[in-house]
């Protein structure tokens, strides 16, 4: 049962991601990595960590894929065009990157950890619900809990800063000449 | 399932990242394909977590997905403002800070 269930995860997982890379359109690549990522939440639930397929479902292929659709649906698709600065990059993108799969491979068959051809150790029935990450989290990684909280606040602000609509009479010349008049005392 | 299996199907899913950020043009696209990546890395620390019987590997991941989120949301914020001031939104055509 539980190797049906990794195989329909993983070939939902590696589906999603071919597809988010092969199709033309960026909004169909963003449906692709829906599905992909639950998938993924799919395979945490398997790996016995609840919560981080539940933060999975509902911060990633929730609040994160309705800003790309919003994004997507605001920008526009627009095909790519065929002009390719670096010759062959077409053919030369992948050659790389079967050599880091192979790579990679190399360093996990020949990895020194015995365990990994294990099923993991056994372990208790809360693992990895919500009650002992929310212990861990408030108690040995407070700092780092309180640091990506500040992150998000920064990360928003940003967004605002960025993305949004300019005042009247705040345009980007204005901007310059003042900053121009700022430098010249100096010089 | 063996650990060994969930490893290798997070290098799988990072190297089909890896093609998406070489071969795509459009930023939004390769942000997308950024986040295949750290999703491989998420399930590469999840399987390593399960592996020893430490939680400490799955409050990584809940991290790792917070600086996510993050960058989605810089990233769109550039998206949208390159899109307003009506640049082209293709990586190649945007080659002003290239030295």
């Amino acid at each position: 049962m539980e190797e049906v269930l990794f195989f329909v995860s993983a070939i939902g997982a590696l589906g999603g991601a071919i597809g988010v890379v092969a199709m033309r359109n960026p909004f169909y690549s963003v449906l692709a990595l829906i599905v992909h990522l639950f998938s993924l939440a799919a395979l945490f639930l398997l790996l016995s960590s609840a919560f981080v397929a539940a933060a999975q479902v509902v911060v990633y292929a929730g609040a994160v894929m309705v800003l790309y659709v919003f994004v997507v649906a605001y920008v526009g698709g627009g095909g790519e065009s065929a002009w390719e600065p670096i010759p062959g990059q077409r053919f030369l993108a992948p050659a790389l990157a079967i050599a880091l799969f192979v790579e990679l491979s190399i360093a996990i068959l020949s990895s020194a950890l015995l365990a990994l051809g294990t099923e993991g150790t056994d372990v208790e029935p809360g693992f990895g619900n919500p009650e002992a990450i929310g212990t861990l989290l408030l108690e040995k990684f407070l700092l780092p809990f309180e640091a990506s909280s500040i992150l998000l606040l920064l990360a928003a602000i940003g967004a605002v800063v960025l993305a949004g609509r300019k005042r009247d009479g705040d345009t980007p010349s204005e901007h310059s000449a003042k900053r121009s008049e700022g430098v010249s005392p100096s010089l | 399932m063996t650990i060994e299996w969930y490893i290798v199907l997070s290098a799988l899913l990072f190297t089909t990242g890896t093609v998406g950020i070489l071969v795509r043009r459009s930023p939004m696209v390769i942000l997308l394909c950024l986040e295949l990546m750290l999703n491989a890395g998420n399930l590469a620390l999840v399987a390593f977590s399960r592996m020893v019987g430490n939680q400490e590997g799955q409050v990584f991941a809940i991290v790792v997905m917070v600086v996510a989120a993050c960058e989605v949301v810089i990233g769109l914020g550039l998206i949208v403002a390159i899109f307003r001031r009506k640049l082209p939104l293709n990586v190649d055509d945007l080659r002003e800070l290239r030295g």
